[in-house]
């Protein structure tokens, strides 16, 4: 078996993978290596041609590309290594090793001081949300759809129907549009966006695309190829009202209905899951329960802009590059953060307060949105960070940014409160 | 052009393939003829995988012989064809004080049958070995023969093992006619070529009925009725080791919960009697009455983790029964009947005991000496240890390249998958060979990967790659 050894390796060269091999480099680490399923870097957003990537960050649109070729090229010039075309079996925490297939370098143990998880997500499909019917050709996840489109020049059908109306979805909505397929039109279970309110004006209202909010597909029909779904109105339990479900005439249906960090390799070595993200749990530093493995971008949590991400990788990239070099060896005082009114989930799960001088910001999203709202962070009954927000949203990820200084207690409550309360 | 052979097999389902591979060890020209693009059949492929003991057939008849002589058999058959199975064994427990009443009854049944290892386990000896059943078990049967198998790779080794041994298949390709002569059969026209032939064994399954009014022989006729099921996570919350079965009922078997031979659970099946024999759709109602009675038996059942759901059709008889016809005044004309859930079970018994009938009714066929008795399945690269991989890899980089990142599946097996004797040539017939696409994306990840690599290795545009049969095309084109 080939042998290699490593400060960092780093599991995807996604963003988030790019991003923090960036970081473990400025932090002085010496050898960083990404390990890539791909034949490239850049991970998904090689699919992303569209705009709207970099606003945050670089404080213009970039396409996916141009985005993550920003990152490739810093990653080139700080030195950073790369093995493509190389999938991860396993990883063993304990050995601080990870072992990946590859045709090019056969079968190869990486022996690292520390592992940086970035894996990314995978999409929900039609069975994970149940939708009963027949099983046709011409289903598709918005994602996969994207691909053989974007990355492989294949169209995968000429009129379409979209379950669920989150950002793939959209994005794919237009995109099929401008390939020359119809799209019927949009169909969501929730009465609101599950996306980016801009995705909503620049892709379906741009191009006269219906969006049915509060409707879903009861039934898929078609033997060979799908012919057609059965669209109806849900009522407020979610339920829906069959009677009054329609035909839909269709040979394609994408379905963006949610993305799942993807933890297979996280899950196999052992480390901490967290139920409600479905990714591993960490500090402010990205750590996971494992302390030489750190874990950023969707795998973590699924982020709706990749300048989260990258902001967010960078971050595990400083800290594992530490850990590697020795120097993340204190004492931590973990102190927990916990979901308070209106608030689905935390990310980090948990901080540090032995951190000196340290600024935590914690992203979250909210169960349901509301306007005229206030973000609080309590601990210990006293309000350490607060701002106001005119309207948060399911689709929209938030964050508050906490000075560890102030806890004084073993948990951090974050909440949504009324503005005014 | 007129094909000329032996014997004429009609369908490559789990029956069609063994019937055919146990006349593969004679000296006789054999042609299996499927209407499918690929060998596997339409119940032989959605159905619950479990090799049955008969415990619970109505003694007396054929189709509780066939079970039970089937059996034991499948030690040696796995092995030879190289077909995952495992004698996991099942539990069938008594919930309520009416369903423990039931148990001797069943027991005894299970003795007429001559299955005598079935036992009675009190609840508490259930519970220790399947901690999620219902805690309110009074106590059960254990039958530990009842046991789990891939069912798709049986039925492939079976074709590939009697394509070796020199059956022709003639796939995508419909029977439409049989023509006969002085109470003879003497052809069968398909959608393909015309078959001179001496017999027609009748394995249609769901359209037996059809293939016996083509010889004015059809006495009987076929409902479909439909099974839904439902596949869960290979990390379900809630697992179980054995097969969990419910106390039957007058009106069904009920619904089972189990694991597949690959570590995911299967919960199921619904049945349904309906007209039509394609609608193979799944519904909300059925879905759900599956979650709420396999929850009695496992209360912590988790079917939000389901990776996908499905239906097959069970080609029930009306008047009921397993049936093996042969007609004095048609000679030459074998038909099977009835091969209901059984029927993946008894396929190598009845593979023995077509063959056997056809001999005592003056086939002379002779056995061959140079029958080849064991098939080579594909390598799962998954499987092996780190070691066994990286010998892989270096034999052949393509162990290397993994195609599907759910269940680690490599484009080495991929290609043994399409090059292979009677390979894949369907993104769906990938996916019963190597479970490309079967775990929990679903096909995501590797789907538009497995369209170019069967394309590329095919030979044909990606547009002309279907999911499965004709007109389940992938993709329409190239962009603009």
């Amino acid at each position: 078996m080939n042998k290699v050894l490593c400060d960092v390796a780093i599991i995807g060269g996604g963003p988030a993978g790019l991003a923090a091999a960036v970081a473990a480099k400025e932090e002085g680490a010496k050898k960083v290596l990404i390990l890539e399923r791909d034949n490239a870097l850049g991970g998904i957003l090689q699919q992303c041609i569209h705009p709207g990537f970099g606003l945050t960050r670089f404080g213009e649109e970039l396409t996916g590309p141009e985005y993550y070729g920003r990152f490739v090229e810093k990653a080139k010039k700080s030195g950073v290594e790369y093995m493509l075309n190389s999938m991860v079996l396993q990883v063993n925490h304990e050995a601080s090793e990870v072992i990946c297939a590859s045709s090019e370098y056969g079968l190869t143990a990486v022996k690292a001081g520390s592992i940086v998880l970035a894996m990314g997500c995978r999409e929900r499909t039609r069975a994970g949300i149940m939708v009963p019917g027949t099983r046709p050709a011409g289903l598709y996840t918005a994602g996969s759809a994207q691909r053989l489109i974007n990355r492989q020049n294949i169209m995968v059908g000429k009129k379409v129907v979209i379950l669920g109306s989150g950002d793939i979805g959209m994005i794919m909505a237009r995109r099929m549009t401008l390939e020359g397929a119809k799209v019927v039109m949009v169909v969501e279970l929730m009465d609101y966006l599950a996306g980016l309110t801009r995705n909503r004006v620049q892709c379906l209202d741009d191009f006269g695309i219906p969006l049915k909010l509060a409707h879903t597909i009861t039934r898929i029909e078609g033997n060979e190829r799908v012919t057609g779904v059965w669209v109806a109105p849900v009522d407020e339990k979610k339920q829906p009202l069959s009677d009054k479900a329609e035909f839909v005439e269709c040979d394609t249906v994408l379905f963006s209905v949610g993305l799942l960090p993807e933890n297979e390799l996280t899950r196999k070595a052992g480390i901490k899951i967290n139920p409600v993200t479905n990714g591993p749990e960490v500090n402010q530093y990205m750590q996971t329960s494992a302390p030489s493995v750190f874990a950023c971008g969707n795998v973590v949590h699924v982020n709706d802009l990749v300048d989260n991400v990258s902001e967010e990788s960078a971050t595990a990239g400083k800290y594992a590059a530490q850990y590697a070099m020795g120097k993340l060896q204190g004492e931590q005082k973990t102190v927990n953060c916990v979901t308070g009114r209106n608030v689905r989930y935390l990310c980090p799960h948990k901080v540090d307060a032995n951190q000196k001088n340290g600024k935590v910001t914690l992203y979250f999203r909210v169960l349901h949105p509301e306007e005229g709202v206030r973000l609080v962070a309590k601990c210990g009954g006293d309000i350490i960070a607060s701002h106001k927000e005119f309207r948060v949203n399911p689709g929209e990820m938030n964050h508050i940014t906490i000075e560890t200084d102030k806890i004084t207690s073993d948990s951090v409550t974050v909440e949504v409160e009324k503005a005014g309360e | 052009m007129m094909l000329k052979t032996d014997v004429v097999v009609i369908g490559a389902g789990a029956v069609g393939s063994a019937v055919a591979r146990e006349l593969s060890k004679y000296n006789v020209d054999v042609i299996v003829v499927e209407k499918n693009e690929d060998v596997g059949g339409d119940a032989s492929k959605s159905n619950s995988a479990i090799i049955h003991t008969g415990y619970d057939a109505a003694p007396g008849t054929l189709e509780s012989q066939l079970v039970v002589a089937a059996n034991p058999m499948y030690d040696d058959l796995v092995k030879d064809l190289d077909v995952p199975f495992s004698r996991i064994g099942a539990i069938l427990p008594a919930i309520t004080d009416e369903q423990f009443e039931k148990l001797p009854e069943i027991k005894a049944k299970a003795f007429k049958n001559h299955v005598y290892d079935v036992e009675y386990k009190s609840g508490k000896e259930l519970l220790e070995m399947e901690p999620n059943l219902n805690p309110e078990v009074k106590g059960g049967l254990w039958i530990p023969r009842e046991s789990i198998i891939d069912p798709f790779i049986l039925v492939q080794a079976l074709c590939e093992n009697a394509h070796d041994n020199g059956v022709r298949f003639l796939l995508n390709t419909k029977v439409v006619d049989i023509k006969t002569e002085k109470g003879k059969i003497k052809s069968v026209v398909t959608t393909g070529e015309e078959i001179e032939t001496t017999y027609v064994i009748n394995c249609a399954g769901l359209y037996c009925d059809e293939i016996a009014e083509m010889v004015g022989k059809a006495e009987y006729k076929v409902v479909a009725r439909k099974g839904q099921f439902f596949i869960l996570d290979k990390n379900t919350s809630c697992q179980v080791e054995h097969i969990v079965l419910p106390i039957p009922t007058k009106v069904t078997k009920g619904k089972l919960m189990c694991p597949t031979i690959h570590g995911n659970m299967l919960v199921g099946p619904t049945a349904e009697d309906q007209d039509s024999k394609v609608d193979k759709s799944t519904s909300a109602e059925g879905l759900q009455s599956i979650t709420n009675d396999v929850k009695n038996l496992v209360p912590g059942v988790n079917v939000r983790d389901t990776i996908t759901q499905y239906s097959g059709l069970r080609p029930n008889r009306n008047p009921e029964g397993l049936n093996f016809d042969m007609w004095d005044d048609l000679e030459g004309y074998v038909n099977l009947s009835g091969v209901r859930s059984t029927g993946l079970t008894l396929s190598v018994s009845m593979g023995k005991y077509v063959v056997e009938q056809l001999l005592n009714h003056g086939a002379g066929f002779k056995l061959k000496d140079n029958f080849i008795k064991k098939r080579r399945g594909i390598v799962k690269f998954s499987e092996c240890t780190i070691e066994e991989q990286d010998a892989l890899i270096r034999e052949n980089p393509l162990y290397g390249n993994v195609i599907c990142r759910c269940e680690t599946i490599t484009e080495a097996e991929i290609l043994d998958a399409i090059h292979r004797p009677l390979g894949a040539r369907s993104v769906d017939a990938v996916k019963r060979r190597v479970r490309a696409g079967m775990g929990r994306c679903q096909g995501g990840f590797c789907g538009p990967k497995v369209i170019e690599i069967l394309a590329r290795e095919l030979g044909v545009s990606p547009t002309e790659i279907n999911k499965n049969n004709d007109g389940s095309y992938m993709v329409t084109g190239s962009t603009r």
